[in-house]
């Protein structure tokens, strides 16, 4: 599956992004001028070690924060415009958002956890198919407490590609989690954006996962220093860390 | 300073509104403790230091006439340290421009030297020279209702006979710091009043000259009060003696001190519910927040921090937030209660206030706080003495969670799953959620009691003027007459209709219980003077048998059917035993009605009335016929209780204005203390979850849903057991309240609980508005890198 370029619609397209937080006195740059694009349906993983910008990167596409100076565009639309309001419909029907220490509600179970977005989405699957598509569809009425780790990340993909967002954001996704059970939550996020073309961006800090990924961004010092395009995506299950 | 009280410090800061709210509600439980204790002890100590220094009197009696020369046998009798004999007698008193009918008691005061006992503490002019025929001495309190000082004169009727006297000093007494008419019950500075004149001269006034009617004794000391009443009444009996009585049958001792029971029964309800409410709000928030610190707890730990330090530096914590609130409670407690002070100076006339406030209640108090503190945050901080610090450290895993009860009944299926959150956050913590809602309904319950009072006195009043006492002019016999007064006075020009009465002192008494009072022998039939039921229907006295007071029928132990004796106190002193025929439904005073010929019969006498009621056409023809009245010298006194009602009324709304601010404020913060406080933690608690919503595409607007959602429910909740609280703290109040001078009857409308609610929901509607700020600053990424 070798991206053709300009044949593919650009989903994000983000110029001289910088993004400078104070704190206190002293002023941080966790974005110092990115320029990037990425594409309907690519599979990216984005590697730095802590500090290198990529969650504030990830935050940012997610309309999450907002940047200091540059400009990123989403399918044409500036979200460096975009109010509050607009920021969390834009959240709502576009984005899936999944974090290393999964923040599912305890007090739901697994498939209410999923309904929690598809009642708020325009065109979501059922809660049912969203939790088959990441292997889960035996534990739908299964609270949080009674899931292992592995199953709560994987419900959290659900409920993150639930609403078919055109991008899944990934922070960390197997950071809490064992090889083993990384692995088939990283199959499960292969698996959406094989069969619903998905564009799916992980940050980690581990490179191995790299390697199942059709492009690999690599950040230090809030600049992106290189932009890898993998010959071939190896499957997740051959990973190994 | 130590790195550990540095973090103290800090998180004070960090938690500084809800430890305020906390602070504040033991501020108000120490205020009110420290306000009615102080209250108390200041009048007491006022009380004991008055009497000792006016040299206040231990018996006594009154009787008809007795010669001066019974005054050796009366000090020889065992057990009497001293002896002072008097003329006391009630007069008609004209005053300039004021037209309604005023009376007053005169006492007489020894020629020379003071008084053995009972002394006046003189507030201005002099007394009256000895010997001087035409001085009088003014009480206070009646002198300030008309503006009377030394040099007026006044014009009274003494024993038929009009005399003009000149006003030389205004003086206050040890035995009429609560001044009332005989036979009433609330003061009326205004129509009546208390005065002295020299023995010899009002002797002389009355025909009593070496002759007295009253006595008072100083108890020895070790000696029987109850053996020296038995003495003197054998001696007094052929005098006409009515029976001799102690100071706790004294009318102003006797209320003064049923005013400081009351003040000692509210010393107990507010400050026990204000230190409850207290507790509950430290266990939540110490709880919550050593959740929260879970992991500092355990670095403290790992770092050789004993589990004693660690715990104590919570508590440290606790302490400081309760100390805080003590302080201000004594500051303002201290502050009300000098308030207070002054409105108690409108009821009772001490010539001054000893104003005390011992060290030790402020101790009690700071250490009752203390007490309460720690004994609602044991648990937690049991919690933190008993953590280990390596499963601390570990992650803690998610909270278990179940269908809610309300779901097994299925009817789930169509709630939102914001919803089915709400509910199922309530249901996995039932305790504390109930903790909260308990909180708000305390709230709600003082609110209650705050517009209770209102509601009560105008309930009381209502019944007293237009269902019992319905006349227009009371009048009172000198002495016992003949019925043919009753066509006298209904002769008068503009008397639409006459009822006559015979009343009688007597001692009731029911197996080894007793009281003294009167019995009131009423006209079958009577439409103006009235008596009720339970229900507050009028009832007819029985031909045979007595009604007596509800209240007395509780303090003698006795219903409907059961035997009383009755012991006359005055003429032929006969004694007979009664049967209970009812109760009567009654808010102030006790006593015993008959049917009126019934009661001459008891008396062996004919039909003989002690005064009667009139009811008039038109009220504007009031002053002449009292005028009319007053010149017959067979009426002792003509009242109108009317406008003497009306004027305690006001004194009495006045006074509870103050009650009701205070309890209206105390219960704004306390139910704003709780909402606030239960809303802040369920915040805490939740803010990861509700910003996971947020990035997940909820609005502000749907999470706050699911948050002040919550708030809703319990408030809601809280508002029924609130009601039903209220009640309950209303029933105890009026239950603490009742004594022999009144009862307050529990009249809770539809407007106390309207006030309460609205009260709470306006506290939950400004706690959801702060929260609501919160939510809209949520920091979405900082929550959800952070593990929990």
């Amino acid at each position: 599956m070798e991206a053709g370029g300009a044949a593919r619609k650009v989903v994000f397209r983000a110029e001289g992004l910088t993004k400078i937080y104070r704190m206190g006195e002293i002023e941080v740059s966790a974005l110092a001028g990115i320029d990037l694009q990425l594409f309907e349906g690519e599979f990216v993983v984005m590697l730095g070690p802590s500090g290198s910008g990529k969650s504030t990167l990830l935050n940012i596409l997610g309309g999450l924060d907002r940047p200091s100076g540059g400009r990123i565009h989403y399918c044409e639309r500036e979200l460096t415009e975009f109010d509050d309001a607009a920021l969390t419909r834009y959240r709502r029907e576009h984005v899936g958002f999944v974090f290393q220490f999964y923040n599912l509600i305890p007090s739901l179970t697994a498939r209410e956890n999923v309904a929690l977005v598809t009642e708020i989405a325009s065109h979501p699957m059922a809660p049912e198919d969203a939790l088959a598509l990441v292997g889960l569809e035996d534990r739908l009425h299964h609270f949080p407490a009674q899931l292992s780790g592995g199953e709560q990340q994987r419900v959290a993909i659900a409920r993150a590609v639930a609403k078919r967002p055109a991008v899944l954001l990934c922070d960390e996704p197997t950071g809490a989690l064992d090889v083993g059970t990384g692995i088939r939550v990283l199959e499960a996020l292969a698996r959406t954006n094989e069969e619903l073309g998905t564009t799916v961006v992980i940050i980690t800090h581990n490179a191995v996962i790299g390697g199942m990924a059709d492009r690999v961004l690599h950040l230090s010092d809030g600049r992106i220093q290189r932009d890898e395009r993998n010959a071939r995506r190896v499957a997740a299950a051959e990973l190994r860390w | 300073m130590r790195a550990l009280d540095r973090k103290l410090l800090r998180d004070l800061w960090h938690m500084r509104g809800q430890l305020t709210a906390i602070a504040l509600v033991i501020l108000c439980g120490v205020a009110t403790y420290v306000m009615f204790i102080a209250i108390h002890q200041s009048l007491r100590a006022t009380q004991d230091d008055y009497y000792r220094q006016y040299r206040f009197a231990d018996v006594f009696v009154t009787l008809k006439r007795a010669p001066e020369t019974l005054r050796e046998r009366i000090a020889a009798l065992p057990g009497v340290a001293a002896v002072e004999t008097r003329v006391v007698a009630g007069v008609t008193i004209d005053i300039d421009g004021f037209p309604d009918p005023v009376t007053g008691t005169v006492v007489s005061l020894p020629d020379e030297g003071a008084p053995a006992l009972n002394a006046l503490f003189l507030r201005q002019g002099r007394m009256v020279d000895p010997y001087a025929s035409d001085e009088i001495v003014v009480g206070a309190a009646f002198a300030e209702a008309h503006g009377l000082a030394p040099g007026d004169t006044l014009r009274m009727v003494i024993n038929g006979r009009r005399t003009v006297l000149t006003i030389v000093g205004l003086a206050l007494s040890p035995e009429f710091i609560y001044e009332i008419r005989p036979g009433s019950i609330f003061p009326d500075y205004q129509r009546y009043g208390v005065m002295w004149m020299g023995r010899e001269a009002f002797g002389r006034a009355l025909d009593m000259d070496g002759a007295f009617n009253s006595v008072m004794l100083r108890l020895a000391p070790g000696a029987g009060e109850r053996e020296l009443i038995d003495r003197i009444d054998r001696l007094l009996e052929p005098y006409g003696g009515q029976g001799a009585y102690g100071r706790e049958d004294q009318r102003s001792h006797r209320f003064l001190t049923e005013e400081l029971a009351g003040l000692e029964t509210m010393s107990r309800i507010f400050p026990a519910i204000f230190l409850g409410v207290a507790m509950f709000l430290l266990n939540v928030v110490v709880n919550r927040l050593i959740g929260t610190q879970r992991i500092q707890v355990a670095t403290l730990k790992a770092f050789g921090y004993g589990d004693a330090a660690v715990t104590w530096h919570y508590l440290k914590l606790v302490f400081v937030i309760v100390l805080l609130g003590a302080a201000g409670g004594l500051a303002l407690g201290a502050w009300f209660a000098r308030f207070m002070a002054d409105i108690y100076q409108g009821f009772f006339h001490f010539p001054y206030l000893t104003f005390t406030m011992s060290p030790r209640l402020g101790v009690e108090a700071v250490a009752a706080s203390l007490a309460a503190a720690t004994l609602g945050t044991v648990a937690a901080l049991r919690k933190v003495a008993r953590l280990q610090p390596a499963a601390a450290l570990q992650p803690e895993p998610p909270p278990r969670y179940r269908r809610s009860a309300v779901e097994r009944f299925g009817i789930m299926g169509r709630l939102s799953q914001p919803s089915r959150m709400i509910l199922r956050h309530l249901s996995r913590h039932p305790v504390k959620s109930a903790i909260t809602v308990l909180g708000i309904a305390a709230a709600a319950s003082i609110t209650m009691s705050a517009r209770f009072q209102g509601a009560t006195v105008d309930h009381m009043m209502n019944v007293q003027f237009q269902l019992a006492q319905r006349e227009d002019i009371a009048v009172t016999f000198v002495e016992p007459t003949s019925l043919r007064a009753r066509h006298e006075l209904a002769a008068l020009d503009g008397v639409r209709a006459v009822e006559v009465q015979r009343s009688v002192p007597v001692r009731i008494r029911a197996g080894h219980r007793s009281h003294r009072t009167a019995i009131v022998g009423l006209e079958p039939g009577g439409e103006i003077q009235r008596v009720l039921d339970a229900e507050l229907r009028p009832i007819t006295p029985p031909e045979e048998g007595i009604l007596l007071t509800d209240y007395l029928g509780t303090i003698l132990g006795v219903g409907p059917g059961d035997m009383v004796l009755v012991e006359v106190l005055e003429g032929a002193r006969p004694e007979r035993e009664l049967v209970v025929a009812g109760l009567v439904r009654e808010y102030a005073g006790l006593s015993g009605y008959m049917e009126r010929n019934a009661l001459n019969r008891f008396m062996r006498e004919g039909p003989a009335i002690s005064g009667a009621w009139l009811a008039v056409d038109d009220s504007a023809g009031l002053p002449r016929i009292y005028r009319k009245l007053k010149d017959s010298p067979r009426i002792a006194g003509v009242t109108l209780r009317k406008e003497g009602m009306r004027g305690y009324e006001q004194m009495m709304q006045e006074s509870m204005l103050f009650y009701t601010f205070v309890a209206s404020l105390f219960s704004i913060i306390i139910a704003f203390g709780v909402v606030y406080n239960s809303a802040r933690i369920a915040l805490t608690e939740r803010s990861r979850e509700l910003a996971s919503l947020r990035v997940l595409g909820f609005t502000r607007g749907e999470i706050s849903y699911i948050l002040l959602g919550e708030l809703a429910v319990l408030t809601l909740l809280a508002l029924p057991l609130g009601a039903a609280a209220g009640w309950l703290l209303c029933w105890a109040i009026a239950r603490g309240l009742q004594s022999e001078l009144y009862r307050v009857p529990l009249i809770l409308n539809a407007d106390a609980y309207a006030f309460a609610a609205a009260t709470i929901l306006v506290a939950a509607a400004a706690s959801g508005f702060i929260l609501r700020r919160r939510l809209d600053r949520l920091d979405l990424i900082a929550v959800l890198k952070t593990r929990d």
